[in-house]
């Protein structure tokens, strides 16, 4: 007798071709996010914005409607399109180097407008798709083909935390920041990307979460190697948590 | 909406124009001299139920008017000059993804800062942009408040029929100026845009909005479309004035408020016998090539007048060398500053006409 044991989200195209290097965790954030979007029955009248970078190629997975943003603009364009169809779920997918650095901008103010819109963020320290240059969550002492002797502070700063500055944000309604290390801390992945959806769809303000990622080819790691590293050093100073939950409170 | 005439200030008159087209979408940035658009939509747009964000930039304003007409709304946002540079990225992209939008740039001043006095020194950025790639952004430029209203109009109408940004280029004389106007029904057919437009994969497949293109050929086609498209935008939207031209033996060229002023100089150059016409591009990006060529074959000269250092006169020059005539073109005109007077163009007329037209034909001519 056969059994169903797992199924492609609706949410997924039927003729996707994954395209991200082996070990990369974007494969499995694109498909929590899908099944998010699943189960809360939302994928029929959902608009994503695709951003620049690997997450880039979000509209060859998600099967949405899609529209491109230029680079770190995404949560400009996400306002525009809530703001003319309130009734739609909007969300962007966006990696670091977007909106933590040439978003920031675009990023804070749609959060201090309390924009109905939810924001997932790739960190994986570095710049995937240009071939591993330093950003501004690379960590203290990190190699990249920028930071070749390692990233100095005294040089050029320290690594943004970005969830632990959202959550001062007036307008955010949920703020967590998670890892795909693990079946564990995948389900929880998955919990926390839901929340910050529904914070969206019950209209309580931004939601965002921030998942550390890895990115095993620019990092010069095996996918087992890059996981230790999410788990070690990047979590850190990054550390995991839900850091701000309205979604709950309102409950 | 009232539909007398009433005395309109050139921002407010673009401001209602806008929200009787059924502007649905406004996202916007201070800047002098054309903030009381914002001011305008900030209290008319949430009465009406519609969108009005105050962006906290010019980058914001743009990228958040192509997240709102890629739902296939009427959306807007307008701006200045220094600022209008900083939309240029977003324009390229929403030019590359055919989204429909208006933009009103109301020019001053510049480089840089620059100032608030009138300037049309804004004429590159508007026709030749400063975004990457090609592409254009079809541009009206307006003469008077009641313009200000009908093109406002017809921006949104070209906008949504063809899919692509248009911009709306007055500047801070005519924004500034009261003068009577009527804000008239919106004379254009409403464009349904369901089939492109995102809102939400619901018993159909779903829809990708992007400039992106991955295959050399499919990317290699998707601007000869755009250009495809720009054709016919000249073809069938195109919109001039021409006063006088015909039996003239200098054509005056102008746009925006001071084709206005060069209109009263020509009046005066007629009533003192003088042989001369105005031509002014109203639709002038794409330019109007063949017509001022058409021109350039009857007469002896071209006088170019601009609050600039002379940037429509390249698309003059490259309009009269398309038809191989060999006119000469001159030129009159001064960066921001102070406005021209009738009297300084008409003295710039009489100059012109003694050294070419009367030099040819003598005074009999006159």
């Amino acid at each position: 007798m056969e059994q169903l044991v797992y199924k492609k989200p609706d949410s997924i195209k039927e003729d996707f071709k994954i395209s991200f290097c082996p070990g990369c965790d974007h494969g499995n954030a694109v498909k929590l996010v899908a099944e998010v979007l699943d189960e809360l029955g939302v994928r029929e009248k959902t608009i994503g914005i695709a951003s620049v970078g690997c997450s880039v190629f979000s509209y060859d997975f998600f099967n949405v409607d899609i529209v491109e943003a230029p680079h770190g603009r995404s949560m400009a364009v996400a306002t525009g399109v809530k703001r003319s169809k309130p009734d739609k779920i909007v969300f962007t997918y966006q990696g670091d180097g977007d909106l933590a650095s040439i978003g920031i901008g675009e990023t804070i103010h749609a959060m201090t407008r309390g924009e109905k819109v939810t924001a997932i963020c790739i960190n994986n320290t570095t710049y995937g798709m240009t071939g591993g240059q330093a950003g501004p969550t690379t960590l203290i002492g990190q190699v990249t083909t920028t930071t070749t002797k390692g990233r100095k502070a005294e040089l050029s700063g320290y690594p943004l935390k970005i969830s632990e500055i959202f959550k001062e944000i007036d307008g955010t309604a949920y703020v967590a920041r998670v890892t795909l290390d693990s079946p564990a801390a995948i389900m929880n992945a998955k919990k926390c990307i839901k929340k910050a959806f529904e914070a969206q769809i019950k209209g309580i303000g931004t939601g965002f979460v921030e998942i550390l990622a890895t990115c095993p080819t620019n990092w010069k790691m095996t996918p087992q190697e890059a996981h230790a590293r999410v788990r070690g050093e990047m979590s850190e100073v990054f550390k995991p948590g839900v850091y701000k939950d309205k979604v709950s409170e309102a409950k | 909406m009232k539909r007398e005439k009433q005395l309109l200030k050139g921002n407010y008159a673009i401001a209602q124009a806008a929200i009787e087209a059924g502007c649905q979408s406004y996202f916007g940035y201070p800047i002098t001299p054309q903030s009381e658009i914002g001011e305008y939509m900030s209290e008319k747009m949430p009465e009406l139920n519609r969108a009005y964000v105050a962006a906290e930039s010019e980058v914001a304003a743009i990228n958040m008017v192509l997240g709102a007409g890629s739902t296939g709304i009427k959306a807007m946002t307008s701006s200045s000059s220094c600022a209008v540079a900083l939309m240029q990225e977003g324009l390229s992209f929403i030019a590359g993804d055919e989204i429909p939008c208006v933009l009103v740039s109301v020019m001053r001043g510049g480089p840089g800062l620059g100032y608030i006095y009138p300037s049309q020194g804004d004429y590159y950025q508007a026709t030749k942009g400063g975004g990457n790639g090609d592409y254009k952004i079809v541009t009206y430029a307006p003469s008077s408040v009641q313009e200000c209203v009908d093109l406002t109009y017809k921006c949104f109408y070209v906008s949504q029929k063809y899919r692509t940004p248009v911009c709306l280029l007055a500047d801070g004389m005519i924004g500034q100026t009261m003068e009577p106007a009527v804000i008239g029904e919106y004379p254009y057919e409403e464009i349904d845009q369901s089939s492109w437009a995102l809102d939400g994969a619901k018993d159909r497949k779903p829809r990708f909005l992007a400039s992106i293109e991955r295959e050399q050929e499919a990317l290699r086609k998707r601007v000869v479309k755009l250009f495809e498209k720009y054709n016919k935008i000249l073809e069938n939207e195109n919109i001039f004035e021409k006063y006088e031209t015909e039996g003239a033996k200098l054509v005056i060229t102008a746009f925006g408020s001071i084709a206005r002023i060069a209109k009263a100089a020509v009046k005066k150059a007629r009533k003192n016998g003088l042989k001369v016409g105005l031509f002014r591009p109203i639709l002038v990006n794409p330019f109007p090539e063949k017509l001022v060529a058409e021109i350039a074959q009857k007469v002896d000269c071209i006088l170019d007048i601009e609050l600039n250092c002379g940037q429509m006169l390249q698309d003059i020059k490259a309009s009269i060398s398309s038809c191989a005539s060999t006119i000469p073109v001159k030129f009159y005109g001064r960066p921001a500053g102070v406005m021209m007077t009738v009297e300084e163009i008409y003295k710039q007329i009489e100059n012109v006409y003694k050294e070419i037209v009367e030099k040819k034909y003598g005074t009999a001519c006159i």
